[in-house]
């Protein structure tokens, strides 16, 4: 899973953002979010809902306007020639209902027509595994077959940058899986993808690179490992006790622990080394006459970097 | 590949085909409404006056006078069941027998007016009046002066108006609220072209709109075309367009279907009344007149009924085409400055 090559000779960006600002009266959406996206990888924003992520991405298609800052899309910025930049871009945004009694194939083809090129509506919906349904309404696609036509729709004029507004928000996580696997391999083709996600499992399995968002800004972004690597604790000790308790300042004081916190009555311990943290966890619960119920330990993930930066959970809504 | 205006077009136009609503509404209804109305009101001159006597003294000679014409049903009945009777719209005229003989009806409503007449006439005569001049009548029920020749330019007109409101406002509006004209945008599709194939569909609906209708008016009731067909489709053409106009301009800002459907009701209702639709214009008072023939519905009635009724040629309704097409033009006009796409 993968950190990016870097290459040689560093390419122009394929999204550049600095000091994006966009208020809607008092309130600021967007606060002063910097952001850059390379050629060939695929970038994430992540973040809890109402973090600023929709609005980012409608201002980088061209549909708001910013209120401050500089936007640079596949090194163009709206206004100049949007209907050509537009034509290199592939967009799918949140909640778009497609009319109820058109198929599949007929939607794919009218978003083909809006293109001056690009592929055969066909080999795209093959591509996103909705070939059986071509013939079928849209009324009668299940919602993980809705959010696969509107890729297919994005697909289809065979952009250089797609840009997928929570594209699985409500699929199961099988068809999460499936679709994660579409957007993987058009990636591959060397092409540029940007999405938002709220779910940090898909973020670590689908994203090269991840932004996380909050409050308007990118309050951090790098690989995944690079994200937990700043963690300064790259293991999570999870212990739940049956009797007894075990304080705060006593768990911190522990060697290899560098943080604790608590979450459903467990506590969770990040430590830089499990083998140096465990033992004196066990030493401390039998000094103190605490039962264990159990104890786990596991990676360190993307939630864990957003409760370390924001004292909240990303599912907190 | 197609252009996306074509696709626009076609796709827009299949899917409304999809829909059974569009089809009863824009072809079925018209018609059930014409055959409904037309025999409705087939002409007074041909439905019996329904008069009531109050039973009483003398009411068997009223009864016996009025039997005798068949133009007039009677029926002798109680004073309270007869008044009852009147006042609920089922007896035209209430006769009261005595000296002198009353009358009792509503004189704004015309069949009671008539069934005055009529009555009095009968029952006049059956008293040995003896009418001084003789006079003989000779029916004529010419095709062009009867109210279904009225009715039908009025509802083309009226299905062309809701055919542009509702096809384009409606519709607009549901694709704002899907988020389909944001989703759009971030297409390389021209706005221009989007706008225009509304226009365009609702172009394709003509025929569908005013065919069955004409037909249906024709098998049931003889009504004929007086004019030329060129210039009842012109007509029809222009109107089509200038509703679309106002179509959009319904829909340019709305975001929910309850606004776009208010909007809607509040332009359709009052040219309905209003625009010479089920009766003529000419019912309303002189002052308001001039605002009356302003309005886009009036236009588009006046010019199909001159076509239709009179054999009107295109040229000669040229003032009722100026303010279609003024409303049209100035509808587009502010609908694109103020048309919300996201």
């Amino acid at each position: 899973m993968g950190a990016v090559s870097e290459n040689p000779g560093i390419p122009d960006p394929a999204v550049s953002v600095r000091g994006l600002v966009k208020r809607y009266g008092d309130v600021a959406a967007v606060d002063g979010l910097d952001l850059e996206v390379r050629p060939g990888e695929c970038f994430g924003l992540l973040g809890p809902n109402g973090a600023g992520k929709t609005t980012t991405i409608e201002i980088l298609v061209g549909l708001l306007a910013p209120t401050a800052g500089e936007v640079r899309v596949l090194g163009r910025e709206w206004g100049e020639d949007d209907r050509s930049l537009r034509s290199r871009l592939g967009v799918s945004l949140q909640e778009t209902r497609f009319p109820e009694r058109l198929t599949v194939a007929e939607v794919v083809g009218l978003f083909r027509s809006f293109h001056p090129r690009g592929r055969d509506p066909r080999s795209v919906i093959a591509e996103v595994g909705l070939t059986e349904k071509a013939g079928t309404w849209t009324s009668r696609l299940s919602g993980g077959q809705r959010q696969r036509l509107a890729l297919a729709c994005a697909l289809v004029g065979d952009p250089e940058l797609l840009v997928l507004d929570e594209p699985t928000t409500g699929l199961d996580p099988q068809a999460r899986l499936a679709f994660g696997d579409t957007i993987l391999s058009y990636r591959d083709r060397g092409r540029t993808i940007l999405l938002t996600t709220h779910y940090m499992e898909e973020a670590q399995r689908l994203c090269d690179r991840v932004a996380i968002i909050d409050r308007g800004k990118a309050i951090a972004v790098g690989t995944h490992a690079e994200l937990i690597a700043s963690l300064d604790g790259a293991t999570v000790v999870e212990v739940a006790l049956a009797r007894g308790d075990l304080p705060d300042e006593a768990v911190r004081a522990l060697p290899g622990v560098r943080a604790v916190r608590r979450e459903n009555g467990a506590i969770l311990v990040s430590a830089t080394e499990a083998h140096v943290a465990v033992p004196g966890l066990l030493d401390l619960a039998r000094e103190r006459a605490a039962e264990l119920a159990h104890l786990t330990l596991r990676q360190a993930t993307l939630e864990d970097v957003y409760v370390s930066l924001t004292g909240r959970h990303l599912r907190d809504e | 590949m197609n252009s996306p205006l074509w696709s626009l077009v076609v796709t827009r136009f299949r899917e409304s085909l999809r829909y059974p609503e569009t089809i009863f509404w824009t072809f079925l209804f018209p018609a059930l409404l014409a055959g409904a109305l037309g025999i409705a009101f087939r002409g007074e001159a041909g439905v019996p006056s329904v008069a009531v006597v109050a039973a009483g003294p003398g009411a068997e000679r009223v009864v016996a006078a009025l039997a005798s014409d068949n133009a007039v049903r009677v029926e002798s009945l109680p004073r309270p069941e007869a008044e009852h009777r009147l006042r609920t719209g089922r007896a035209t005229i209430l006769v009261v027998p005595g000296s002198p003989l009353v009358y009792r009806y509503d004189p704004t409503r015309p069949e009671s007016r008539l069934a005055r007449e009529r009555i009095d006439r009968a029952i006049q005569r059956a008293a040995g009046r003896n009418d001084p001049m003789e006079t003989r009548d000779d029916p004529v029920t010419e095709p062009g002066g009867r109210y279904i020749d009225f009715l039908v330019p009025g509802l083309l007109g009226m299905n062309l108006m809701g055919g542009g409101l509702w096809g384009i406002g409606w519709v607009v509006v549901e694709m704002r609220i899907r988020k389909l004209l944001k989703l759009q945008l971030t297409t390389p599709m021209p706005r221009r072209d989007f706008l225009l194939s509304h226009v365009l569909v609702r172009l394709a609906f003509i025929p569908l709109e005013i065919v069955p209708l004409l037909l249906i008016a024709r098998l049931l009731f003889g009504v004929a075309t007086a004019g030329s067909l060129f210039a009842l489709t012109f007509i029809a053409v222009v109107g089509a367009i200038s509703f679309a106009g106002l179509g959009t301009l319904v829909a340019s800002r709305a975001t929910t279907t309850t606004t776009i459907s208010g909007l809607i009701n509040l332009c359709t209702f009052p040219m309905i009344v209003l625009s010479g639709v089920f009766f003529s214009t000419s019912r309303f008072p002189d002052a308001v007149q001039p605002a009356i023939r302003a309005l886009p519905l009036t236009a588009l009635n006046d010019a199909l009924r001159a076509v239709m009724v009179d054999g009107a040629s295109v040229v000669s309704q040229g003032p009722e085409l100026l303010v279609l097409v003024l409303w049209g033009a100035a509808s587009f006009v502010v609908a694109l400055r103020i048309f919300r796409w996201s």
